[in-house]
């Protein structure tokens, strides 16, 4: 297999957004016949850079070549007939249609206008056998599961003659199981000459499975380097870079005062299992409770029914002593409950709407924003650049529409929000998620401030450094329950990715 | 990042703040765009004419003497009337996100129960007007109502309630019409039982312009107060924006949902109250048609704004006012439908496509302003 010859190179890429240069610099070289690993934090511009090889936006500098063809890549279509294929983070399935169906979906082999769907199954079981995957082409999507329907969307790859694949984050909806069963079909792939290119933050699966690693933080590729070159934590180092913020440090005291209390909380799910299942806990001010755990186990639900959003079947909220339980969203708000959602898109911003407007969104009941029945709007604009001014806010003025700022202004100014309103807890869900190392950094020393002060923090993170470094307590959710309690200093990514996975935590 | 750097950064940005300009120049382009969709319609309007053999040039003329004729003029604002306050009904539902086309049932209600509960009093002249303009506003809100609470409880979509509801309101109207509230005249000309006088709306100008202009020319003021300017306003507007965050906010959707559609439908319900209180002074099949319709036209033309509302419809009130020479002029006034119909379309393309284009040129200036700024700083 040529090893030596390069199946993509990328030179000097350089990709600006408004207000964001989200690749600069990138050199990328993938031999062909490997696994090459990209990894970088949340934000580093991983998914920028593949975008821009898969032809989903243009460069505004720098070269890509595919085996050794200088390419412009107008449209993901151009780039699927120089054989790159791309499985995104989210699947794009039809439902309703078998496996085979939605495979061929778009690509049919047609003869005099039928499709020939034995032709297609002919190809399909020749290119399983290769990559040693075996899925019934004739079940409908929706009875797979998360790892299954991952492999029909790497089949409809395939069977598009892709010979690099890219894929986006792959292992951040598995199991551990399906983890290995992945890498394992990756393998056979490489083994027959196909190119895999994975992007990922996970360091031990990137250090187990890829021939290549590549660094990429800040916008720029910042190394390239061998599995059995570096360690963990050096891939950590050059991931993060060398201004790791230090996460330990406080000074103040956790406080007496009970200001969050949840007893039994039960949230139905969709299914017959409960989304939140018999949950509780206190957060005391000053004090920062984590709760570690891969998406979708609960911590969407359990943070909707902490505000009042969703009607759990079981259990109180207490918010500073008073019973919030049946209380309405606008009346725990002013009650003192701050909340960083976790989509700011869906959730959180008016990103039409100019920024005064945006900041004043859950804080309209407050005296000092309103003249009688009409919006104070002289006292909202000044509070805004306020909040512009004090969360270092990259814009113009106050008056810009949301949309127009990028994701780590858009981020400051949402955090910048929920804390102007001095609330007495906040429920922060990936307070930094999106944003770069320098508004991480900013947002992290804020919510620092705030809770020397005496916030009580409910912090919801996918990011275990943020969550070791920030949180006084962890908690581990997975399916539901809170399935293990550990302090900071006991907590390693490992023993947390382990109780994250459903291991049992022992009865201390 | 020290706190000096963060402390000066606004206020020099606040001098270099280049937002008037902006605003003025994205409003100059949304006003030639939609003078572009209107001059196009027109053109093609012409061609209709020439291509099936009528006399094109005949249309324009029509047009400026319109235009010249005092009295055509108030002919266009008198029918644009209830088409501003249709559309400001419209209009509400749209920054809510909510499409009423139930506005042409909701102001049938409100025509209809004005005329029956208005002949029960006997009052002096303003506080009957008053009393009838109360009846016309909850009969529209109530109808509304119905359509908001199958949304709010069931989940139905306001725009098949409203339709459904629209259909419902006619024959409803026409049953209770025809079984009990006919009033037998020696005329020919079926009717509810006349109005008393006290209950006639004045005239601006005799026989031409009903001071019902007023009225609407105050509900689109009162309208631009409540969205733009409240608190409420804010409110209803946020869930149109994007519903998530603003429930996440703490707006209770289900009553914004509510109150939105009770304002909508009692703003809609004034809508025929020029008819019944200026010129029929009872209901009858004579009964107004088309403003609901008329109205959603409207709204979009004026973007839901006040101001373009108010323009909106004196547009429309302009070309309706046309139908009466043209048909003198033996062309068929049906043309006044198809200008309209082209210049809705005109604009619904044009909204979108400029849109798109100035919230992109709003997000390449403001990242060039900060390169800008940072490179003075």
């Amino acid at each position: 297999m040529g090893s030596h010859t390069l199946a993509v190179q990328l030179v000097g890429i350089e990709k600006r957004f408004p207000g964001v240069i989200a690749n600069h610099d990138v050199n990328l070289n993938v031999r062909e016949g490997t696994i090459h690993a990209i990894v970088g934090e949340n934000g580093a511009g991983k998914s920028t850079l593949m975008k821009t090889l898969y032809g989903m936006h243009q460069p505004e500098a720098g070269t890509v070549h595919v085996m050794g063809e200088l390419r412009h890549f107008r449209s993901p279509s151009d780039a699927i007939a120089a054989g790159i294929g791309m499985v995104h983070q989210h699947f794009m399935l039809a439902d309703n249609l078998t496996v085979l169906e939605n495979i061929v979906l778009g690509a049919e082999p047609v003869s005099r206008g039928v499709i020939r769907f034995d032709e297609a199954r002919a190809r399909l079981t020749e290119i399983m056998r290769s990559i040693n995957a075996h899925i019934d082409l004739d079940v409908p999507v929706s009875q797979l599961g998360v790892g299954q329907r991952q492999r029909v969307e790497i089949l409809k790859v395939l069977f598009r003659g892709a010979r690099i694949l890219i894929l986006d984050e792959p292992t951040a909806v598995l199991v551990p199981q399906e983890v290995d069963e992945l890498f394992d079909n990756l393998r056979q792939l490489v083994n027959d000459g196909a190119t895999v290119i994975f992007i990922s933050h996970k360091l031990d699966e990137v250090l187990a499975v890829s021939d290549d690693i590549t660094v990429i933080r800040g916008g720029t590729t910042v190394a390239e380097v061998k599995p059995g070159e570096v360690n963990r934590p050096k891939l950590g180092e050059l991931m993060v870079g060398s201004e790791l913020p230090s996460p330990h440090g406080r000074t103040s005291e956790i406080g007496d005062v009970v200001r969050l209390k949840v007893v039994d909380i039960t949230v139905k799910g969709a299914g017959s299992r409960p989304a939140v299942d018999h949950v509780s806990f206190e957060i005391r001010s000053g004090e920062v409770l984590g709760i570690a755990g891969v998406e979708g186990n609960g911590q969407f639900e359990l943070c909707q029914a902490i505000l009042g959003l969703e009607q759990h079947t079981d259990g109180t909220v207490e918010l500073n002593g008073d019973d919030i339980t049946r209380a309405s969203v606008q009346h725990r708000l002013e009650g003192g409950l701050s909340y960083i959602p976790f989509d700011r898109h869906r959730e959180g911003l008016l990103l039409s709407s100019p920024l005064w407007e945006n900041t004043l969104l859950g804080r309209d009941g407050d005296q000092q924003f309103v003249k009688g029945p009409f919006v104070a709007t002289a006292a909202v604009k000044k509070d805004a650049r306020q909040v512009i001014a004090d969360f270092d806010v990259r814009t113009p003025s106050e008056l810009v529409p949301a949309f127009a700022l990028s994701g780590g202004n858009q981020q400051k100014l949402l955090v910048g929000r929920e804390l102007a309103s001095l609330p007495s807890v906040l429920i922060a869900a990936h307070p930094t998620r999106g944003v770069d190392i320098g508004a991480q950094a900013a947002i992290w020393d804020r919510m620092r401030a705030a809770r020397d002060e005496g916030l009580a923090v409910l912090l919801v993170s996918a990011d275990l450094e943020e969550l070791i470094g920030l949180s006084d307590r962890i908690l581990v959710m997975f399916d539901g329950q809170m399935t293990a309690q550990l302090t900071p200093a006991e907590a390693t990514p490992e023993l947390l990715g382990s109780y994250m996975t459903g291991a049992k935590q022992e009865a201390a | 990042m020290t706190d000096t750097s963060i402390d000066e950064r606004p206020r020099h940005l606040r001098i270099a703040n280049p937002k008037p300009a902006r605003n003025r120049q994205d409003a100059l382009v949304i006003l030639a765009s939609s003078l572009a969709a209107v001059l196009l319609s027109l053109i093609v309007a012409g061609l209709v004419l020439w291509v099936s053999g009528k006399d094109a040039t005949a249309l324009f003329e029509k047009m400026w003497e319109n235009l010249t004729s005092s009295n055509k003029l108030y002919e266009m604002v008198d029918r644009a009337t209830p088409m501003i306050i249709a559309g400001v009904a419209v209009a509400i539902g749209f920054k809510m996100n909510l499409f009423n086309i139930g506005v042409e049932g909701q102001y049938l209600m409100g025509v209809f129960f004005a005329a029956v509960i208005g002949t029960q009093f006997e009052l002096p002249a303003v506080l009957h007007v008053a009393l009838i303009m109360v009846v016309a506003l909850v009969a529209g809100s109530l109808w509304a109502a119905v359509a908001a609470v199958l949304k709010v409880t069931r989940g139905v979509n306001e725009v098949i309630a409203t339709i459904m509801l629209n259909a419902l309101a006619l024959n409803l109207i026409d049953f209770l019409f025809t079984e009990y509230f006919r009033f037998e005249s020696a005329s020919l000309d079926v009717k509810t039982k006349p109005l008393p006088t006290t209950a006639w709306f004045p005239e601006l100008v005799s026989g031409r312009l009903s001071a019902y202009i007023l009225v609407a020319l105050a509900v689109a003021l009162i309208y631009w107060l409540i969205v733009f300017k409240s608190r409420f306003g804010y409110r209803l507007r946020a869930s149109g924006v994007n519903a998530g965050a603003a429930r996440t906010g703490g707006i209770a959707a289900k009553k914004m949902i509510l109150a939105s559609m009770l304002l909508s439908g009692a703003i809609a319900g004034l809508t025929g109250l020029k008819y019944l209180l200026g010129e029929s002074y009872a209901y009858g099949p004579t009964r107004p048609e088309g403003f609901g319709f008329n109205g959603i036209a409207v709204a979009l033309l004026g973007r839901n704004h006040p101001a373009g509302i108010v323009i909106s419809a004196l547009l429309f009130g302009f070309l309706d006012s046309l139908s009466g020479p043209l048909q003198i002029a033996k062309i068929p006034s049906s043309i006044v439908l198809v200008i309209k119909a082209i210049i809705l379309l005109g604009v619904v393309i044009v909204n979108e496509v400029v849109s798109v284009k100035v919230a992109r040129r709003t997000a390449d200036r403001t990242a060039a302003q900060l390169e800008v700024a940072g490179a003075a700083a």
